[in-house]
């Protein structure tokens, strides 16, 4: 009798871990507007679950790190990930291959913005009169608010952030970057142009506070990454259906979810200069 | 308790009144020293717009879905009450035994980690799920009830114990006296822990759980201060209502409801993430690979280029911080009092309290930077408001419960007199004792202000996680638990020195009378 009970309650316990076996878990972090994740990219989830025929769910996350973790464990098997963060999770999970970026991913940039205060002016390269100011970067796993520009600055000035700049702070977030330089309490901050220009045509930004002193120039961003053993547990070609089914989003409902115009093809090959720049500052060890 | 009355009456009291005023002048004279060293500057800045937005927000809450609210809500509670119902029962158990010095070093260990780490922590184990949820709250927690519950054991008569039979095991000997003896102080001191709980559990959101602080952080830092306002709003009076929901005979239908309420756990760990994680991730890759040479080299430069000088700033920051929330206790908490304030203008005061120590700290980080520019200043007063505010309600808790007692003589005077005559000097030693126990809770929390460009070893080890280095993570947070098993060991000598003891006798009526 006892025997027969406890194989119950064991067949109870796997039973929910086999139905999850299943399911084809994804996660996202869009550069801008994070609000309502769970039902914009539900719609999303759905859209994938009926070109996909698995059940699709998507979970929200806070952070690129939790992304990464996520997608390390299995416990999500597709990720839209930043340029760093996907060549992170790629580097900790042998096999996963970047299917699709979007249409902007091919040449993203990011701005340096400066309080108006501080008589910055638009120019063609960073100037010496950046140094000793106040900056911030976005959040620290970032790779248009952290890993490009400290690139840039690495590059111009020859040496750290925080040698350059009185003082270097993370802001965590693109939003809160154009805050705090239109505020003045930072001076100057390196921000995402996307989420720049959406805030700009939202008239969120006073641009007689804060303006744009340099662009980078262009680098590969945003992609979907899918992880190697996707085709053992979906069946074979499964990996080529997901690329389809991103590549066919065309419904400009979905698409602003992330936000972009299209998604179009892409490989790890195409992520390698973010690679070699986060080993060059140190963010990726050889 | 006869010889301490008794001792009233002969030197010994002088001579700890005067300990108190030396560990007081040493406190101030650190913080002092700690002024020149820490790195508190100015800028001008131009915040107005946006502390006009935040303000408006504030004033004009709204939410547009009010099932997110409730669901966040409803999993907020569920992690506090399920971690607590966990926590104090493994705390009282440890308490027994914290005779042993393995025990207390344990308890310091997983307290001095902040619970936003050990969610970080258990993430790469459990993955975003509810056990990682339970486990970032209930570990620390189990610390903080077996020291607070062994230093109440610690204040009870001995006296009962001694009718028992010689030799009797030390379990009985606690089922049988010293349990029934302190169980209403158990008990108070639970509730005041749920609260706290509720507050670890809005907090976790920031990393990802399905809780208030999820929806909080997002909303703030992208600019929707209205919909960060109701979320607020919503915390605040879920803490100041707790003594109409939390019964006594509701208790187990809550915890039947929050554990159905405890989101889906997707995915799960098969101890291969465990092994993972304790085997090779938190160690460098120098080390794993068996190269000394290059393992030496790998944490010398830790320590000199992030170990160091986060230190240094941590005990600044956290110096500073400490007097100043003495100072901000002194300030407040006989605005919240019967005696000082009135019975009904104590109202507005205590909202005051609840509005401070309800307001997560890295809100209030984030105001002080808008105002004053990035340094320690925004890190120091967050920390100093918001632990004051959770203090003063405390000490004017124990106020209000000292009236009407054998202290209390018709011709007392009303007024700044009774304030600096009668009420200050008798709460003083609880307040320094109350203090002794945030300081490291201030030690902790200094570690979460990275947007103010402050590298404090929390500033490092966030940035550990973030850019996925476990091994700098796990040596950084190793060496904050050390320096808070060293910070606990020396205000437990101080509060023996000051004879600080917490009168958790009062503290324990006065959270029945809140």
């Amino acid at each position: 009798m006892s025997l027969i009970r406890r194989l119950l309650a064991i067949t109870l316990l796997v039973l929910p871990a086999l139905a999850h076996a299943d399911t084809f878990v994804f996660t996202a972090i869009p550069d801008a507007d994070e609000s309502r994740l769970q039902q914009r990219f539900g719609k999303v989830a759905d859209y994938l679950s009926a070109q996909l025929g698995v059940e699709v769910k998507y979970i929200p996350v806070k952070s690129y790190a939790a992304a990464i973790t996520a997608f390390r464990n299995n416990q999500v098997q597709l990720a839209w990930f930043g340029g760093l963060s996907g060549v992170q999770a790629r580097r900790l999970v042998p096999g996963s291959k970047a299917l699709a970026q979007g249409y902007e991913d091919q040449f993203f940039k990011s701005y340096f913005i400066a309080n108006t205060s501080t008589g910055l002016e638009p120019a063609d390269s960073l100037s010496d009169a950046l140094k000793g100011k106040t900056f911030t970067f976005g959040s620290k796993g970032s790779t248009s608010g952290r890993l490009m520009p400290e690139f840039y600055l690495r590059e111009q000035f020859g040496m750290a952030p925080e040698e350059v700049f009185e003082r270097v702070g993370f802001s965590g977030d693109h939003s809160r970057t154009i805050a705090q330089v239109q505020s003045g309490a930072y001076q100057v901050g390196a921000v995402n142009y996307a989420v720049w220009e959406t805030e700009l045509k939202e008239g969120k930004i006073d641009t007689s506070k804060v303006r744009v002193i340099w662009t980078t120039p262009t680098y590969p961003d945003y992609q979907w990454t899918v992880r190697g053993d996707v085709d053992q547990h979906f069946g074979d070609g499964f990996k080529a259906r997901v690329r389809e089914a991103l590549l066919n989003m065309k419904d400009p409902d979905l698409l602003a979810s992330f936000p972009r115009e299209s998604f179009v093809p892409a490989s790890n090959d195409d992520y390698g200069p973010i690679e070699s720049t986060a080993k060059a500052i140190g963010l990726l060890d050889e | 308790m006869t010889a301490r009355a008794s001792s009233i009456f002969t030197g010994a009291a002088q001579s700890s009144v005067l300990t108190l005023n030396r560990v007081c002048l040493l406190l101030v004279a650190i913080a002092l020293l700690a002024l020149f060293g820490a790195d508190l500057a100015i800028y001008p800045v131009d915040p107005w717009q946006e502390l006009a937005r935040i303000g408006q927000g504030i004033l004009l809450p709204s939410w547009q879905e009010p099932r997110i609210l409730l669901e966040a809500l409803g999993q907020t509670v569920a992690f506090a009450l399920l971690a607590v119902a966990i926590a104090a029962p493994l705390g009282l158990g440890l308490a027994m035994l914290f005779h042993w010095r393995g025990v207390r070093v344990l308890c310091a260990a997983v307290r001095s980690v902040h619970e936003l780490f050990w969610g970080l922590i258990f993430m790469q184990l459990y993955g975003l799920s509810a056990t990682t949820g339970l486990l970032a709250i209930l570990v620390p927690f189990t610390g903080v009830f077996a020291k607070v519950f062994a230093e109440i054991f610690e204040q009870q008569s001995r006296d009962p114990a001694l009718t028992l039979a010689v030799g009797l095991n030390p379990i009985k000997r606690y089922v049988y006296t010293l349990i029934p003896q302190a169980w209403p102080a158990l008990l108070s001191y639970t509730r005041y822990r749920f609260e706290c709980a509720l507050r670890s559990s809005a907090i976790l959101g920031f990393i990802g759980l399905p809780t208030l602080g999820f929806h909080l952080e997002t909303a703030f830092k992208q600019g929707q201060y209205a919909e960060a306002g109701a979320l607020l709003w919503a915390f605040v009076l879920l803490i100041a209502c707790i003594r109409f929901w939390v019964r006594p005979r509701l208790i187990l239908l809550y915890l039947a409801l929050s554990i159905w309420l405890l989101p889906e756990t997707l995915g799960f760990s098969n101890g291969g993430y465990f092994w993972r994680f304790i085997g090779q991730d938190i160690w460098p890759a120098a080390l794993r690979e068996g190269d000394i040479g290059g393992a030496l080299s790998w944490y010398g430069e830790m320590l000199s280029e992030q170990v160091w000088p986060g230190l240094v700033q941590t005990l600044l920051l956290t110096q500073i911080a400490l007097v100043l929330t003495a100072l901000v206790i002194l300030a407040v908490y006989p605005l919240a009092t019967r005696a000082m304030a009135g019975p009904l203008m104590r109202w507005p005061g205590r909202f005051l309290l609840l509005v401070l120590r309800s307001t997560p700290e890295m809100i209030l980080a984030f105001v002080f930077l808008l105002l004053f520019g990035p340094s320690g200043l925004p890190a120091v007063l967050a920390l100093a408001l918001h632990n004051g505010g959770l203090i003063a309600f405390l000490v004017a808790n124990a106020s209000d419960a000292g009236r009407g007692t054998l202290n209390d003589r018709p011709d007392d005077p009303s007024g700044l007199l009774r304030y600096a005559y009668i009420e200050t000097p008798r709460r003083f030693p609880a307040m320094l004792a109350f203090l002794f126990y945030r300081w490291e809770v201030i030690l902790r929390e200094s570690a979460i202000m990275g947007i103010l460009g402050i590298t404090t070893l929390g500033f490092y080890i966030d940035s550990a996680f973030e850019e996925i280095h476990y091994d700098r993570a796990f040596l950084l947070i190793a060496v904050t638990a050390l320096l808070n098993v060293l910070v606990d060991s020396v205000s437990r000598r101080l509060r023996r020195l000051a004879h600080a003891e917490p009168v958790r006798q009062q503290d324990s009526s006065c959270l029945k009378v809140e």
